[in-house]
């Protein structure tokens, strides 16, 4: 039982580290660090992630897992999380490739023709193409094959119409993946497919989703006869959820190797600047045991990620137990930063800047946190998945299969 | 990244769970539990065969010699079989104590005897209802000899020698050994919540007794063996919670009502979602711990907190969702449900309260701030 690098894996962080000092500034721990829950990139942001990504491709730190044919490294898992790990000590700019290079690369890798390959994936890699994932839709969030958009063939071209939901990043995206229903008398997992969209394309329309936090790093994207090329779809008509399983899976292989004790850290502070019962709040025994809970489960989901790496150090593929650390954390996270507003008494009411303790960090994260239950995966449906998939429970009853997708419900029975 | 053990250190747990299988299934717990014996005599000699007891004993004592990352999961399996043997308290307690302060005198006196099983150990801290507090502690060591009290004091009726924390004239807390078979000591067995485990009452009387590690260093040894023991019994929690999850599947996938399983109900599925998250979370909590104690380093403190809180924790809610999701028969005496809920409670309690355990990782905390 080892914490430490192998000797190969120690050599490759030593390079990553070599080649990231001499081209980037050390985070000082005493900044603050930015919110990025919110952020809504703007074209200063874009152009210094565009630089800093082709800085990292022309010198071979581009896509860490990507086969070298495509502009990658070809290199390991455990290289991309040692290569995170080192760069996340550095400022850099935001990411807005997470989604392109994490997910929508390799479906294209697995499911598109040589054609698509050629003209996207390099690009992708060096930045040059930023890219947006368009799944979700007001009727299909956790039932994503439920999805409504339709596509309708017209001579070479596909006639696209209906909206997509919660699409990170779409104001300043080229490109996305889009799924869409091209037979809605086939079953419903049956009749989807699988395109590239060129969002500059006619008939787009984009506008911002205000979060309960102001912020706005979503979007809604709307579609009137926006007219796509044969040659953008990616796999067989009628077989687009396989290549959605492949963008799905492909988000769960991101591990954060960083702690979250940062935040812990935060919270004895706090304890210990507020006051209860006449003294620092940390001196209170509730207080003290509720702090105790929230470490041990920190350290708990820490070093299941250690486990998870050293899984990943000898070569074994993650499995669902993956979810572990959002059906845990999310939730948790909720619950700190209450705790956290609750510490403050009655001015845990008050988010202002000036006048609220850590600069009303608490009550912003306190606004930002309901979305993380949500996001990537609800609670409930990681437990789900925990469930089935590690547990082998019986999976849910559904009254939406062998029928077709046009006569499954969709809301109440109209009286 | 290795955290995780070697090959040959989960042979060595493969080989203990065959053998607890065999000689240790739930029925030997039970008969233990109902039965006049106060642990399994022939599982004890067996696992002193096995090499266990000695698993973190240097083969110069008498031990295996191998170390205490083969030894957590050892507990593991004993914790997973509910084994009526007084495991934790001759291995957890009594040897890590001597393991740690001995003298080389005392190891090879009772090391070897430790080793074998020949002789059984525990520790007696508590007096009595409550945490355990070194202000509230009054039996104490005159002139060599040991008078007092001590209670619940886990396999005090089977042990042959006990660590006892007692007082010495200037007041200061120190580690005694006492024969329990010898002079001026009288002891009762008491009723326990968890019959296939014993407790006992000692009562002292100008019992004599040697000093073990520095004289009047007493809490801070205490403290320390504590720390082992947690990491240690951690596992065994863990143990236990996994298997109960098992039977709990099982029993689930074959129950039917409303003409399905009822693991096929979403509220169980999410139930058991929830508990399996709870035991991964402290299995990996015990694994660091694990780490810390085969290294002997400065984690240990933080790392035992973290074990025993998170394991307890774990135990407990597995046992907990055993019985409830068992329904009616999980009530019942015949079903082994109980057996899980009542060992859990033990455990989460033997070594003091998780509560107390919380109360101990922020003040740890606290002063590690403040260096």
């Amino acid at each position: 039982m080892d914490f430490n690098d192998t000797p190969e894996e120690a050599a490759y962080r030593a390079k990553a580290r070599a080649w990231l000092e001499a081209n980037a500034e050390l985070i000082d721990p005493n900044e603050p660090a930015a919110d990025l829950l919110s952020e809504r990139e703007d074209e200063r942001t874009i152009a210094a992630a565009k630089a800093w990504q082709a800085k990292k491709f022309d010198a071979g730190w581009a896509c860490i897992t990507w086969p070298k044919e495509y502009g990658g490294q070809g290199g390991t898992a455990m290289q991309s999380v040692i290569f995170g790990q080192e760069h996340a000590k550095f400022k850099t700019p935001p990411n807005i490739y997470t989604i392109g290079q994490g997910m929508l690369g390799p479906t294209i890798m697995t499911h598109g023709t040589p054609e698509q390959k050629a003209t996207h994936l390099k690009a992708m890699a060096r930045g040059e193409q930023i890219w947006c994932q368009l799944f979700s839709e007001p009727a299909a969030g956790s039932d994503l094959a439920g999805l409504r958009s339709t596509a309708v063939r017209d001579g070479s071209d596909w006639i696209l119409n209906g909206q997509k939901t919660w699409s990170t990043g779409a104001h300043f995206s080229k490109w996305g993946m889009i799924v869409v229903r091209t037979d809605p008398n086939a079953g419903k997992h049956a009749g989807l497919t699988y395109f590239i969209l060129d969002m500059k394309s006619k008939g787009i329309e984009i506008r911002p989703i205000k979060q309960i936090n102001g912020g706005s790093a979503f979007n809604e994207v709307f579609y009137t006869d926006v007219r796509v090329p044969d040659s953008n779809r990616v796999g067989a008509v009628g077989d687009g959820w396989r290549a959605a399983l492949t963008t799905l899976m492909n988000e769960r292989v991101a591990i954060g190797a960083g702690s979250a004790t940062g935040g812990f850290r935060n919270l004895l502070k706090l304890a210990r600047d507020s006051r209860r019962g006449g003294r620092p709040a940390i001196q209170d025994s509730a207080v003290r045991q509720k702090l105790a809970d929230f470490w041990v489960k920190l350290q708990g989901l820490k070093y299941t990620g250690f486990r998870t790496l050293s899984a990943l150090s000898q070569g074994k593929v993650p499995g669902p137990e993956g979810s572990i650390g959002k059906a845990v954390g999310a939730p948790m996270a909720q619950d700190m930063a209450a705790f956290a507003v609750e510490l403050q008494g009655p001015l845990g009411a008050t988010s202002d800047q000036a006048v609220s303790m850590h600069e009303a960090l608490w009550q912003n994260m306190w606004l930002a946190v309901p979305g993380m239950r949500v996001a990537g995966g609800t609670d409930e449906i990681l437990k789900n998945i925990i469930a089935e998939r590690v547990l082998r429970l019986p999976p849910e009853f559904r009254l939406d299969k062998d029928i077709a997708f046009r006569d499954i419900p969709t809301g109440p029975p109209k009286k | 990244m290795n955290f995780d053990f070697s090959e040959d250190q989960k042979l060595v747990q493969k080989t203990a769970r065959d053998f607890l299988v065999e000689h240790s299934p739930l029925a030997a717990c039970r008969r233990v539990f109902e039965g006049k014996d106060l642990y399994d005599a022939a599982l004890w000699k067996g696992a002193g065969e096995m090499g266990w007891l000695g698993a973190a004993v240097p083969e110069e004592y008498g031990g295996a010699g191998l170390g205490h990352l083969e030894l957590v999961l050892i507990a593991e399996e004993v914790g997973r079989a509910l084994a009526p043997i007084p495991f934790s308290s001759s291995v957890y307690l009594a040897t890590e104590a001597l393991l740690l302060a001995g003298s080389a005198e005392q190891k090879k006196k009772y090391l070897p005897r430790l080793a074998s099983g020949e002789l059984i150990g525990t520790l007696a801290i508590g007096e009595g209802a409550g945490d355990l507090d070194p202000t509230s502690i009054r039996a104490r060591i005159e002139g060599g000899r040991l008078t007092g009290e001590k209670l619940p004091v886990a396999d005090g009726d089977v042990a042959g020698i006990a660590l006892v924390l007692a007082r010495g004239g200037d007041g200061a807390l120190s580690l005694v050994l006492a024969d329990l078979k010898g002079s001026g000591v009288a002891r009762s067995s008491l009723d326990s919540l968890d019959p296939s485990r014993s407790q006992a009452k000692l009562a002292f009387s100008n019992a004599p007794v040697e000093t073990v590690g520095a004289a009047g260093k007493g809490w801070e040894l205490a403290e320390k063996v504590l720390d082992r023991a947690a990491v240690l019994m951690a596992f065994e929690q863990l143990g236990g919670a996994q298997r109960a999850l098992e039977i709990t599947r099982e029993y689930a996938m074959g129950r039917y009502a409303f003409g399905r399983p009822i693991a096929s109900f979403q509220a169980l599925k999410h139930r058991f979602a929830d508990l399996y998250c709870a035991i991964e979370l402290a299995r990996s909590n015990a694994y660091y711990g694990a780490w810390a104690l085969s290294h002997g380093n400065d984690e240990m403190p933080l790392a035992a907190c973290g074990a025993r809180i998170s394991a307890t924790d774990a135990f407990d809610l597995a046992t907990r969702e055993m019985l409830q999701i068992h329904g009616g028969v999980g009530y019942t005496w015949e079903y082994d449900c109980h057996l899980f809920y009542r060992r859990a409670k033990l455990l989460s309690l033997t070594l003091g309260s998780a509560s107390e355990w919380r109360e101990k990782l922020i003040a740890r905390l606290e002063a590690r701030e403040a260096a």
